[in-house]
């Protein structure tokens, strides 16, 4: 199980690259082994909307569950990955690569300062296997 | 052996003389091209290709009246035949919804007196018979809450509390009624944590969904002060009754001070669960809901004497809800669990619950040493496992499920409730005799011994079957959900 | 009677087993205050007489095999192949429950993929799901299905005053919890197209409608286009068996009642609302779905699919709480049109086309009566009678002829207007007959 030191997480299992005012988004490692196999991405909002922090931005489905994905931040929506709908399996590949979701212009990136680092999110998840 | 049916579309020969209506008997009318279908893709087939389809299909399938079928939470216990019968009989199937009540007072009558006996053992003070199936049940004993509170000027009472240890239609009905869905926690004991649904008890309760005994085969040890906490907030109770089996005749929710409650004909009272329905799920209520039921439900018109039987109509509850389905609910249903209350009858309805009950604790006694109960105490009619093994940690509760395929048994009910990892949920019913129950006890104790020797055995069964196990990743990801335009030109051809 | 196994001693062994002394100690957990209530239930019966009181519960009752049925409005009495029920009586699939196994429910899942075809085949649409509780439900299902594609932006619901009464009813329980507008069916001279705006989620019609007209469809579906809103269409399957399937007239969801297909009147229920759509919303759709796959031997096999839009796995964000469906009502639909097939349900719905136009010429012609639809219509026609329908049904009873739907029960502008239903299973003589009578009445 990777937790690239780099990233911040939350607790419903996003992550999220942030380079600038720019943030990109996507599952973690630990979710997609959650899933399993993933059947099926959908990204429920477009490029230029603008997004408060908790909005639901995609869906997850594996043959045995479903995971809705949230906004850890505020802004603007400014690049969807398309490559993603068609190839789901790229989230059980390599969920911190080829399967970013969306990007995000941040309005309030003060708001990064909620999310757990690497660690922290780490110590998160065992807690929730236990 | 390729066990493999072609499909009804890939059997169709063009031209293949079936099934023949009489001729036309009256002068044809005129019928506008433009009005009229180019084509449509029917199969033809001769009947006895139409048989020989079905009753190959057929043995592919595993039922009751195969062999046992413990899947828990689902009350698969013996269909007597007589009830089929019954519902067949012509002045029961061959009536019409719409016709005058004056010629149909035998349905009317049936169905009085089967909303009569439901009350009686629920505990009930009335009954409808519309809901179609148990979680249609559900979303009208939900409605009828929001109709409650709304109706007394309490529209803000939102919050429906629902345990984490729920069916997952309970918190789908609540979303599905415009309410709002409170998870709450259970106990060590598996019962609902009393401290957290005292923090959640306030004035915007709706209600609170308790399914009684619990889907961990338990009763709740304090459900009388967990309703009291609900009423005093003003709340309303919902039962849901899937799992009444285990309390006919010992203990009637009404007494326990359940508002609502759902059951569900198709376990409880033998009704056959049909390959996934028909289910029913009449309803009862108490006296200050009455009004808010779904109709009509039947009542007597005009009283009847010592001469006369009463008189029968169809009658829409003052403040109904409105229907939750056209007509009268699933009638052929009403005939089969009539059927089944009148031969049991009275002493009949404990002597059901005494013997789910007893057989459950006979295959908890019998296993409780070789797979790990997460909660254990006396069970009701069901209990619940966990399938794993220390020892072997790369087997699961679904290998065990499989393996138990090639015992000839179905399996118990997998990974539910969720709040157990590896859950095996399982229900005997009444209707099993010690004889089947100890080569299941055999069956399940030879599997955990070869879940340690030969793990391989569990995880790629099941091996006796016709189909090994079926790539669910392909199916969801290539989504073929209807035969395809290849074997239909083929068909053509 | 019983169906429990137990001898004495096999319960006093599995009473030492478990380490109890008794039945009643089971029960320990339970409050003692009210356990073991006395129920007042009639004493249990031996099987031969249960038969005898449910026979003499059937007699009590007229049904259409003891006369001639003209009432329809929903409920259709059409004649159902023998070996259809043959099939239906199979312990494998009538004692079986949901396929979640699939290695040993083969049966159950290539039947409810067969009835997917089936459906999708005969609307003319592209998926179609394992069934609803009955063509009400399923409309109400469709509407859900609109919100969710509109991600709940759209709050308005039109509806045609020629859908039947009770499924426009049911909607509007389902939808009662949520902040809707539900119009269009206000009065007859409503326009359902008129109503359609922006803000509208679906609009739906019945096709042919409550009154049996065959309406063209073509306006409707392109003003519903034109704003974005789902087109659901209400259809009676023996009628796509000839007429022009709804996907012709861009129909967005086609639903229906399927108890024509093979099931039994049986006082309304069990029934099976199918339902049908365009792949694109799959996802939004209730409800049970089966796809095509392999096994790990390489053998075609089937299994239910995206399941994660369902209640065990979305609980409160699922599609809907929608768990059992119609299964066994699923089978007799396949085994129906199976049997059928294309030349027999196309002669289901000529003879009951003709036979309709028959009857409705007779009785137009006759004084006191005269027939109202304009457009053309299918099996089911409206005539206004110069007196009150009740009346007259009760005349007709006296003949052993059930009488037509009285339409002022719930639609005020047509108070002695009734609604007259024919299929294959009215002969000439019995028309006839029907129609004499209705004369002598007039």
């Amino acid at each position: 199980m990777k937790f690239p030191n780099e990233l911040k997480y939350t607790e419903s299992d996003e992550w999220v690259r942030v380079e600038a005012d720019s943030a990109t988004l996507g599952v973690t490692d630990f979710a997609q082994d959650q899933l399993s196999d993933v059947v099926y991405f959908e990204v429920v909002v477009q490029v230029g909307d603008k997004l408060s922090k908790g909005d639901a931005v995609g869906i997850l489905e594996s043959v045995k569950a479903a995971a809705d994905l949230y906004s850890p931040v505020s802004g603007e929506v400014t690049e969807i990955n398309d490559a993603l709908p068609d190839n789901p399996e790229l989230v059980n590949s390599d969920p911190y690569g080829m399967a970013w979701m969306l990007r995000i212009q941040m309005s309030d990136p003060a708001e990064l300062e909620q999310m757990m680092d690497a660690g922290a999110y780490q110590q998160n998840t065992e807690e929730r296997s236990g | 052996m390729n066990r493999v049916e072609p499909n009804v579309y890939e059997l169709s020969t063009p031209g293949r003389p079936s099934h023949r209506f009489p001729d036309l008997d009256v002068p044809f009318a005129e019928l506008p091209d433009k009005m009229l279908r180019d084509h449509l893709e029917l199969p033809e087939l001769s009947e006895l290709e139409v048989t020989r389809h079905f009753v190959r299909l057929s043995q592919l399938n595993f039922g009751i009246d195969t062999a046992f079928y413990p899947l828990g939470s689902c009350t698969m216990k013996y269909n007597p035949k007589v009830n089929e019968d019954a519902a067949r009989l012509p002045g029961f199937a061959h009536t019409h919804p719409l016709q005058d009540t004056k010629v149909l007072q035998g349905n009317l009558a049936l169905m009085y007196t089967l909303q009569e006996w439901l009350a009686e053992i629920g505990g009930f003070a009335g009954v409808s018979l519309q809901p179609a199936a148990g979680a249609h049940g559900e979303l009208t004993g939900i409605l009828i809450l929001r109709a409650y509170h709304q109706d007394r000027g309490d529209p803000d009472r939102k919050k429906i509390l629902v345990p984490d240890s729920a069916h997952g239609t309970n918190p789908a009905t609540t979303t599905m009624s415009g309410l709002s869905v409170i998870e709450l926690p259970s106990d060590k004991r598996g019962n609902v944590d009393l401290e957290a649904l005292r923090t959640e008890c306030d004035d915007t309760v709706a209600g609170l969904m308790l399914t009684n005994p619990n889907t961990l085969g338990l009763f709740e040890e304090h459900v009388e002060e967990v309703i009291k906490l609900v009423h005093d907030c003003g709340g309303l109770v919902y039962g849901d009754g899937a799992n009444m089996n285990a309390l006919l005749g010992v203990i009637r929710p009404g007494d326990l001070g359940f508002d609502v409650l759902h059951y569900n004909l198709h376990k409880t009272f033998s009704t056959p669960h049909g390959g996934g329905g028909p289910g029913s799920g009449p309803l009862g209520v108490s006296e200050a809901l009455l009004d808010y039921l779904p109709g009509p439900i039947v009542d007597t018109v005009e009283p009847g004497d010592d001469d006369l039987p009463p008189l029968y109509g169809l009658v829409m509850p003052k403040k109904t809800i409105g229907r939750v389905k056209a007509f009268h609910g699933h009638f052929g249903m009403h005939v089969r669990a009539f059927t089944y209350i009148r031969s049991y009858g009275k002493s009949g309805m404990r002597d059901i619950a005494d013997h789910a009950v007893l057989n459950a604790n006979y295959l908890l006694a019998a296993l409780r040493d070789t797979y790990h109960v997460p909660f254990d105490r006396t069970c009701m009619h069901e209990f619940v496992l966990e399938g794993r093994f220390e020892k072997a940690p790369g087997v699961h509760a679904l290998d065990v499920s499989k393996r138990l395929m090639d015992w000839g048994f179905h399996p118990p009910t997998n990974y539910f409730p969720l709040i157990v990892q590896e859950a095996l949920m399982i229900e005997p019913t009444e209707t099993e005799s010690k004889a089947t129950l100890d080569a299941f006890i055999e069956a399940m104790k030879s599997i955990a011994q070869e879940a340690e020797d030969h793990p391989e055995q569990l995880q790629t069964a099941p091996h006796t079957t016709a189909f090994g196990r079926l790539d669910e990743v392909q199916a969801a990801k290539e989504l073929v959900l209807c035969c395809r335009p290849a074997e239909l030109s083929t068909a053509e051809t | 009677m019983t169906y429990i196994p137990h001898t004495e001693a096999e319960r006093s062994q599995m009473l030492a087993a478990i380490g109890v002394k008794s039945l009643d100690a089971l029960y320990a957990d339970l409050p003692a205050d009210v356990r073991f209530p006395d129920l007042a239930l009639p004493e249990a019966a031996s099987e031969m007489e249960v038969m005898e009181d449910l026979q003499l519960l059937a007699e009590a009752n007229l049904h259409v095999r003891q006369a001639s049925c003209f009432l329809g409005a929903g409920a259709y009495n059409h004649y159902v192949p023998s070996v259809v029920d043959h099939i239906l009586r199979r312990n494998e699939f009538y004692t079986a429950y949901t396929p979640y196994q699939p290695e040993v429910s083969q049966g159950t899942l290539q039947v409810i993929f067969e009835f997917q075809s089936l459906i999708t085949f005969l609307t003319g649409m592209e998926v179609a799901n394992a069934s609803h509780y009955d063509g009400a439900t399923s409309l109400a299902e469709a509407a859900i299905l609109s919100l969710n594609h509109h991600r709940g932006k759209r709050t308005k619901i039109v509806l045609s005053a020629g859908i039947h009464p009770q499924y426009r009813e049911v909607l509007r329980t389902y939808l009662q919890g949520q902040p809707l507008a539900i119009v269009g069916d206000g009065s007859l001279a409503d326009d359902p197209a008129s109503h359609i705006d922006e803000n509208t989620s679906m609009v739906a019609v019945q096709y042919p409608d409550f009154f049996g007209n065959i309406l063209d469809l073509e306006a409707l579906g392109r003003a519903a286009r034109d704003y974005g809103a789902l087109l659901c269409v209400v259809a009676n399957p023996i009628a796509l068996g000839l007429l022009k399937p709804p996907s012709e007239f861009g129909a967005d969801i086609v639903v229906g009642e399927g108890q024509p297909l093979g099931i039994p009147l049986s006082f309304g229920g069990p029934y099976i609302g199918f339902f049908a759509t365009r792949e694109e919303y799959v996802r939004n759709m209730a409800g049970r779905l089966v796809g095509e796959t392999v096994d790990s031997r390489g053998q075609r096999g089937y299994v239910m699919t995206l399941t994660p839009r369902e209640q065990h796995i979305r609980r409160g964000r699922a599609t809907s709480n929608i768990c059992t469906n119609q299964g066994l009502m699923a089978l007799a639909v396949t085994a129906y049109l199976s049997t059928v097939g294309r030349a027999g349900l196309k002669q289901v719905a000529e003879l009951c086309y003709h036979k309709a136009h028959y009857t409705a010429q007779a009785i137009d012609q006759l004084d006191g009566y005269e027939l109202w639809n304009r457009d053309p219509f299918f099996h089911e026609f409206v005539v206004r009678c110069s007196r009150p329908v009740a009346e007259i049904n009760e005349a007709l009873l006296d003949h052993d002829i059930i009488g037509g739907y009285d339409l002022g029960q719930v639609y005020p502008e047509l108070g002695e207007h009734m609604l007259i239903a024919v299929t294959e299973l009215n002969y000439k003589e019995e028309i006839d007959d029907f129609v004499e009578v209705l004369n002598e009445q007039g």
